[in-house]
């Protein structure tokens, strides 16, 4: 570093520049949460490839309750140990990443959606629209949202989807009330009457210019709910009104193995709480930077 | 005697990303004040002359440090001191005025509190006198019944009394040099104009020396005995203010005097060409050089030194003649 | 006499405010009461006063950003009020503006070329090729390379911002540009840069100017004729040069003596008025001036003044004439 003066440096080609720039900008990067979710997609994605066995039948030889593999009686058939019914852990962790990340995109995609538009509604048209708008997530907000999420649940009953739609109902309203502040405030932004002056509807208005400067805020506050989906489809599979068995999820693999927690058999119930417990950490924490980095007033820093 | 404030040679450099780039923001900075005497500080966005200000209070940010020279006030050698020495310094013998005073007070404490601070903390006032002094520094900037308005709270004033309750902390403890960084930008004319008629009115009376920090001619024509024009970090010409209004040596002092609507008289204005410099990746040579309309083949390789054009006038450009009988050493007047 | 371009007759705009806890109760923010002025085509007014004193809620009320609570702006004739679909567009399409801040009025995430195309795209219905050569041609006329369309507004200065303003304004030929304070938020060298494009685009396209501003240089160096504004009314209206060698009202004196000198032997006369502007919530009787003036006297107090002509081009509102 001490042998480029630094008058050397500024003399660069700006390609060279920009590389190093690319470079330092890898380098910010969360890498712990990065890898994380890596693993998490790709185990989700090539679950058929990685399982060693199927996850909803018992392995075929296998004991009940057998303990993961450096263990007394356990075999690197099942290297996790398996559970109540036989059936291996591995597989069904794998598996359950699956339903995590699913249920975590798509029911941050579903609420964020509904939230951005929402939230634009509100802020951008304002008046009556605003107030019914608001005081519904006034109202949402007054709900305690895991409660709701059961009621909901219990109507319709569990499946996969419809856990998505529910979680997707129940966390729209934190986008709303962050994208209409937002909103409030490009609103009297210039370029906004700029392109009122020059006649432009309020539908030109709000997908040329309103939505593009509010995506930041979305993914920023949509990296940031998919822990908390996440967790919350686990608590709803562990209360039993998530995702129905013998479906693999991690919340469901918790509440299995919660009769049995007394009797010793911790695998069943700490490497699904540690897999929770990995993804949303690493899900904030990437979060956390994407906000930093495009937060446009830390960044110009 | 010596002069009250000594900068010379002053060289403050930002260090960003780790170290790796240099933005030289003040490159060799030298000025003198006198007790009593105003400065006006002129040039454009990004020429450096924030930092210069910032650098004689010891309040320079993170990314910045002073890598040279010597600033000397009252005799005292500022540079190298401790932060806490500074701070005893601040507000006691130097005190500032910033840009937005709406920014520079404090919401949540009272106008009394605000003004009394330094006083309290300074000049160790306490009880009723501490009171007399707020209530005096109130009157002194011409706060209507001050009695009650030390009472309030910054909203509710108006922009224009606002900012003369600055001025009133900045007098607070007495000091004897006022920076004032483009204090009236944000004031209406008429405002302004009762502003800095009772900024002269108050340093007649108190002696204090001023330094303006601006953009805008028209307020060192009002205001200020000595000028220096800054551009990329240097000080490109500095003369008492009518000799630079009369006879300006630098071709961008004269482009910005050229720049200014003059009231009364239409002339074209002249419109200096291109973009201030990126600090970052200045020009080489004269950093004026690329915009300069009379440019020489030596204004691009070398960088040209300061020049003694007259009593207390140098300018630092290649087409400047040097007064013979000034820059021999009679010491001027 | 020919029809004016831009003809304003005793514009008014109150503001409600509520008062109480059951917001019963109301009085009005007169921002805007009583203005009248016109613009030729290839003219310049200027509009100059204090901050408050309605300039910008009257450019607002021709930008069709407000409805007026009384008084007319006629275009070309023709009254602007009921203006709708294609007449709306057609009038939106003869006036544009340029606002002070050239950082807020880009939007950060669209290309410097999508900007300037915009009002091209709302207003006209030209092919895409056509919009693009129109948008080149304006960079060229602001003095910008046409390559530039495609970088992003945080790629330039303040003053190039400035010009891709203009550029955008002018795209599709407007007639009146509003310039509310453009120049005031640029570095000395780079202001004369825009003033003199703004002054040169006039004579090459024949667009007239509604110029906004405090700084009375400024405004008197680009416009023909200026009106002087106090607390929503116009106090004083005459040619420029007029104005500055023979200002009347004790409110355009006062703004002549606060302004900067241009050179430290200037002098100006010791009309330095005391007090701030009042608010226009509950404004003076008689002459709004009054309560600063010091010529006031106690009919200033009961009774306001009409603007009367003391010359052909010279209008003042005071009792002294």
């Amino acid at each position: 570093m001490a042998t480029t003066a630094p008058t050397a440096r500024t003399a660069l080609p700006p390609v060279v520049r920009g590389l190093r720039r690319g470079v330092q900008r890898v380098r910010e990067v969360p890498l712990l949460a990065v890898m994380i979710l890596a693993a998490l997609v790709v185990v989700a994605v090539f679950a058929e490839l990685l399982a060693p066995h199927d996850p909803t039948l018992p392995v075929r030889g296998a004991r009940y309750f057998a303990p993961p593999f450096w263990m007394a009686g356990g075999s690197l058939e099942t290297p996790l140990g398996t559970d109540f019914q036989g059936r291996d852990v591995l597989s069904r962790l794998i598996f359950g990443a699956r339903v995590s990340l699913l249920v975590g995109l798509m029911g941050t995609l579903v609420a964020g959606s509904l939230g951005t538009a929402m939230g634009i509604l509100s802020g951008y048209l304002g008046g009556w629209v605003d107030q019914v708008i608001m005081r519904l997530t006034d109202a949402w907000l007054a709900l305690p949202s895991l409660v709701f999420a059961i009621f909901l649940a219990t109507m319709v009953g569990p499946s996969m989807w419809n856990i998505i739609i529910i979680l997707g109902l129940v966390y729209w309203t934190r986008y709303a009330r962050v994208i209409r502040g937002e909103v409030l405030s490009l609103r009297e932004r210039e370029f906004v009457k700029l392109a009122e002056i020059a006649g432009a509807s309020k539908l030109r208005v709000i997908r040329r210019h309103i939505l593009p400067n509010v995506l930041n805020t979305t993914m920023v506050l949509a990296s940031l709910t998919i822990g908390v989906v996440i967790i919350a489809e686990a608590s709803l599979s562990f209360l039993g009104v998530g995702v129905p068995p013998p479906q693999p999820a991690w919340g469901l693999m918790l509440s299995e193995a919660r009769p049995t927690l007394m009797a010793g058999q911790w695998w069943l119930t700490v490497f699904p709480g540690v897999c929770i417990l990995l993804v949303v950490l690493a899900t904030q924490l990437f979060g956390d930077w994407l906000r930093v980095r495009l937060d446009p007033q830390l960044r110009n820093l | 005697m010596a002069p009250l404030l000594h900068v010379s040679d002053l060289r403050t450099y930002f260090f960003t990303f780790g170290g790796t780039r240099v933005v030289k923001a003040v490159d060799g900075v030298s000025f003198t004040l006198e007790a009593g005497e105003t400065l006006g500080l002129v040039g454009e966005s990004g020429c450096g002359k924030t930092t210069t200000c910032l650098s004689l209070v010891g309040l320079l940010p993170p990314a910045a440090r002073i890598v040279g020279g010597s600033i000397r006030f009252a005799g005292e050698e500022l540079t190298g001191k401790s932060p806490r020495e500074l701070r005893r310094l601040r507000g006691r013998r130097i005190a500032m005025i910033l840009q937005d005073p709406m920014a520079s007070l404090n919401p949540l404490l009272t106008i009394a509190r605000q003004v009394g601070e330094p006083a309290h903390f300074h000049l160790r006032l306490r009880g009723r006198p501490l009171r007399e002094r707020v209530l005096g520094l109130l009157r002194a900037v011409r706060i209507p019944s001050p009695e009650v308005r030390c009472r309030e709270y910054p909203h509710q004033m108006s922009g224009g009394m606002r900012q003369r309750i600055v001025g009133a902390i900045a007098l607070a403890a007495e000091p004897q040099l006022i920076i004032a960084d483009e204090p009236t930008t944000n004031l209406d004319v008429t405002i302004q104009a009762q502003y800095l008629n009772l900024l002269k009115e108050i340093q007649q009376q108190t002696g204090v020396a001023l330094i303006f920090v601006t953009h805008n001619l028209g307020i060192v024509a009002k205001m200020c005995d000595k000028v220096a024009v800054m551009y990329a970090g240097k000080i490109v010409e500095q003369s008492p203010v009518r000799e630079l209004f009369n006879a300006p040596q630098h071709p961008y002092t004269r482009a910005l005097l050229g720049a200014m609507p003059k009231l009364g008289r239409r002339e074209p204005l002249y419109a200096i060409p291109g973009q201030p410099p990126n600090l970052a990746d200045p020009p080489s040579g004269c950093a004026f050089h690329p915009r300069c309309p009379e440019v020489i083949p030596r204004c691009v390789s070398e960088s040209p030194e300061e020049v003694v054009a007259g009593n207390g006038h140098t300018a630092r450009c290649w087409l400047v003649q040097p007064d013979v009988e000034v820059s021999r050493g009679r010491p001027s007047a | 006499m020919a029809v004016p371009l831009l003809d304003v007759q005793d514009l008014r705009k109150y503001f409600p405010v509520r008062r109480g806890l059951l917001r019963r109760g109301h009085s009005w923010i007169k921002a805007v009461d009583g203005v009248t002025f016109a613009i030729g085509a290839g003219e310049t007014l200027g509009l100059i006063g204090e901050s408050g004193c309605g300039k910008t809620t009257t450019a607002k009320l021709i930008l069709l950003q407000e409805t007026p609570t009384a008084g007319s702006i006629r275009f070309e004739g023709q009254d602007v009020a009921g203006l709708r679909g294609p007449a709306l567009l057609a009038y939106r399409r003869a006036v544009q503006v340029v606002f002070q801040d050239p950082y807020s009025s880009l939007s950060p995430r669209m290309r410097v070329g999508d900007i300037i195309a915009e009002p091209l795209e709302i207003q006209t219905n030209l092919s895409r090729q056509a919009i693009r050569a129109r948008v080149q041609e304006v960079l060229e006329l602001v003095g910008l390379q046409p390559e530039m369309a495609r970088l992003f507004p945080h790629e330039f200065s303040g003053g190039q911002r400035q010009r891709i303003a203009i550029a955008r304004a002018l795209a599709a030929n407007a007639r009146l540009l509003v310039l509310d304070e453009p120049v005031s938020a640029l570095d000395v060298s780079i202001r004369a840069q825009i003033i003199n494009q703004l002054e040169h685009l006039q004579q090459t396209l024949g667009v007239s100017y509604l110029f906004i501003g405090h700084d009375l240089a400024t405004v008197a160096h680009i416009s023909h004729r200026i009106a002087v504004m106090y607390l929503g009314q116009i106090v004083e209206s005459a040619d420029s040069d007029a104005l500055c060698t023979r200002p009347q009202h004790p409110y355009t004196r006062a703004l002549f003596a606060a302004a900067l000198p241009d050179h430290p032997d200037d002098t100006r006369e010791a009309l330095v008025i005391t007090g701030e502007v009042p608010s226009a919530l509950n404004p003076p009787s008689g002459c709004r001036f009054h309560p600063r003036c010091p010529y006031a006297t106690s009919r200033c107090a009961e009774e306001a003044p009409p603007l009367k002509f003391i010359d052909t081009h010279h209008q003042v509102a005071c009792h002294l004439f």
